[in-house]
């Protein structure tokens, strides 16, 4: 079994996978992947189940070698990688020979790329999961963003994978959106209509301090609801929850589990994964959609996902 | 009103609110509801239908998030529609009168009060026209009950805090309040597991670990748990810090 070693880990460099969910009850939210889809596409590129772990970088990547050689693709956002100095596609699986050195440098698109390898990316899990939980060090390769010098191990292989892409007309249909599409939120009928009007015909810009526990936005402030006060509940991942002050925040997938802010919407299932891909500066705007639609976009995703086609 | 005298409420497209609080005409839940003995019934059927979720498990049904009187069911959206999902939980909501929840646990845990470890100690006094000594004797005088875990691991949201010590929460929030902080805000009270922002005025800090990974559980509360603050000294808090490393 090979491992990766970390030349230069880049601006935050984290390992990922899908989450652990079902532990809301002692306060743990999934974590996993900003960008899921580009992950589990990721590993079916490497011929891995879609749920391995892999590296997630962000704005910036890393560089790294592999001593005894691996199969990889990158997946998400193009950070123009290069394989010993020779250009490396996106979406597409590639060999790294033993003492190869993969080079990633700022990006050119979104926010995350992700690496995966054949085999996976092996930590000890936590609570089912190999995903790192920033906030409270848990999970991930020490509960921590990876660091010059770090070695990690890469799990038992399923066997030699052919080269392989993802078709270019699923690269179409999960192509980023600048227009987030979003259902109402437990508290939509808290907020007056003015509230609502500026929030679905306003630009809203993504604040530097945004991270994987929320996405925070700047622009026109969102009139908070008068009277009544909050109780602290439950909220979902997505959910757009308009603190004192107005400037919407969008939870994601480090979430808190519980807040006392009042929600005006919630982003889509099929959207969550364009979340991921925002950037500091980016400009968004929201679009309002029935349950029925959303639900009816996810299972066309999936539908899409599970194609046959769609590693070719 | 349903059985129990729930409210659903369809809050994404992957989860749905199931309230027990009483609504007023605008629907939201009655000011300072939590002085209120409702809300401590409220919560007591949040925990039922919450043990019979974790007992009888529902293939499909992803996450739960209990708070104060209400329980957020995530769902896998492929699987369930939300009307599905409710008729789900509807039949387990008939059922609650017949969940048995635990003894709940006394916990102890112990408080190094005032000084550097609780910055906002004598503003509270302050506040409210005490000494802090007086403060220190109220909130560690009564017993509170683990409402939840939320916000972050570990972060059990107690109450109710004695009414002399209701405090509105800081107007600038801390960026980093310390590891095993305690804090109080509006009615209730609780310990910093992690090193989080927050806006919760800090009278003390205990060397105990929230929070685990190497520990059965995980979280040194669970919902329903009884907690009790004892004021330590500093020695005490250097030698149990040391303990507890």
């Amino acid at each position: 079994m090979g491992v990766i070693q970390v030349l230069d880990p880049g601006l935050f460099t984290t390992v990922q996978d899908l989450g652990r969910e079902g532990f809301g009850p002692i306060g743990v939210s999934p974590s996993g992947a900003a960008d899921a889809i580009s992950l589990r596409i990721g590993n079916r590129l490497v011929g891995n189940a879609e749920a391995s772990a892999g590296l997630e970088m962000t704005l910036l990547g890393g560089t790294f070698t592999f001593p005894e050689g691996a199969v990889l693709a990158l997946t998400g956002s193009d950070f123009g990688a290069t394989l010993d100095g020779a250009p490396v596609e996106i979406w597409s699986s590639f060999e790294a020979k033993p003492g190869q050195t993969l080079r990633l440098g700022p990006t050119r698109s979104g926010a995350r790329c992700y690496l995966s390898v054949g085999g996976g990316v092996e930590v000890k899990p936590f609570l089912g999961s190999a995903s790192t939980h920033i906030l409270s060090g848990l999970g991930g390769h020490e509960g921590r963003s990876l660091r010059k010098g770090d070695v990690l191990s890469i799990g038992a292989a399923s066997g030699s994978t052919p080269a392989r892409r993802l078709a270019t007309r699923v690269m179409q249909e999960l192509k980023p959106r600048k227009t987030l599409r979003v259902t109402h939120g437990p508290q939509s009928d808290w907020f007056s209509e003015t509230a609502q009007r500026i929030f679905y015909s306003s630009t809203y810009r993504v604040a530097e301090e945004s991270n994987r526990m929320g996405i925070r936005l700047e622009g026109a402030a969102v009139p908070g609801p008068s009277g009544g006060e909050m109780i602290s509940e439950g909220v979902s991942l997505g959910a757009v929850q308009v603190p004192e002050g107005g400037k919407p925040i969008v939870l994601f997938v480090e979430q808190q589990t519980t807040g006392g802010y009042p929600k005006i919407a919630n982003v889509i299932s099929a959207d969550f994964h364009r979340l991921g891909q925002l950037r500091p500066r980016d400009e968004i705007r929201f679009e309002r959609v029935e349950l029925e639609t959303a639900r009816a976009l996810l299972i066309k995703q999936e539908n899409l996902l599970a194609s046959d086609d769609l590693i070719v | 009103m349903s059985e129990a005298g729930a409210r659903f409420q369809y809050s994404s497209d992957q989860s749905v609110l199931v309230y027990f609080d009483s609504p007023n005409e605008s629907g939201r839940a009655q000011a300072q509801p939590l002085q209120n003995p409702i809300t401590l019934q409220a919560n007591k059927k949040v925990r039922k239908l919450l043990r019979l979720l974790e007992l009888e498990r529902v293939v499909g049904v992803r996450n739960l998030h209990p708070a104060y009187c209400s329980l957020l069911v995530k769902f896998d959206a492929l699987k369930f529609s939300h009307e599905e999902v409710e008729g789900i939980l509807r039949r387990f909501l008939a059922r609650l009168d017949e969940v048995k929840l635990s003894e709940p646990r006394l916990v102890e845990i112990p408080v190094c009060y005032g000084g550097e470890f609780g910055p906002d100690l004598a503003e509270a006094a302050g506040l409210r026209g005490m000494t802090a000594a007086q403060v220190i004797e109220l909130h560690s005088s009564v017993e509170y009950q683990v409402y939840f875990l939320g916000f972050v691991p570990g972060f059990a949201y107690l109450g109710e805090l004695p009414k002399e010590l209701v405090t509105p929460r800081l107007a600038a929030p801390r960026r980093k309040v310390p590891v095993g902080s305690v804090g109080i805000a509006a009615s209730h009270t609780g310990v910093y597991p992690f090193a989080t922002p927050g806006g919760w005025r800090l009278l003390g800090r205990t060397p105990i670990k929230m929070f685990r990974a190497d520990r059965e559980g995980l979280s040194l509360l669970a919902i329903g748990d009884r907690v009790r603050f004892t004021p330590i000294d500093a020695q005490r808090f250097a030698a149990l810090e040391r303990e507890w490393a």
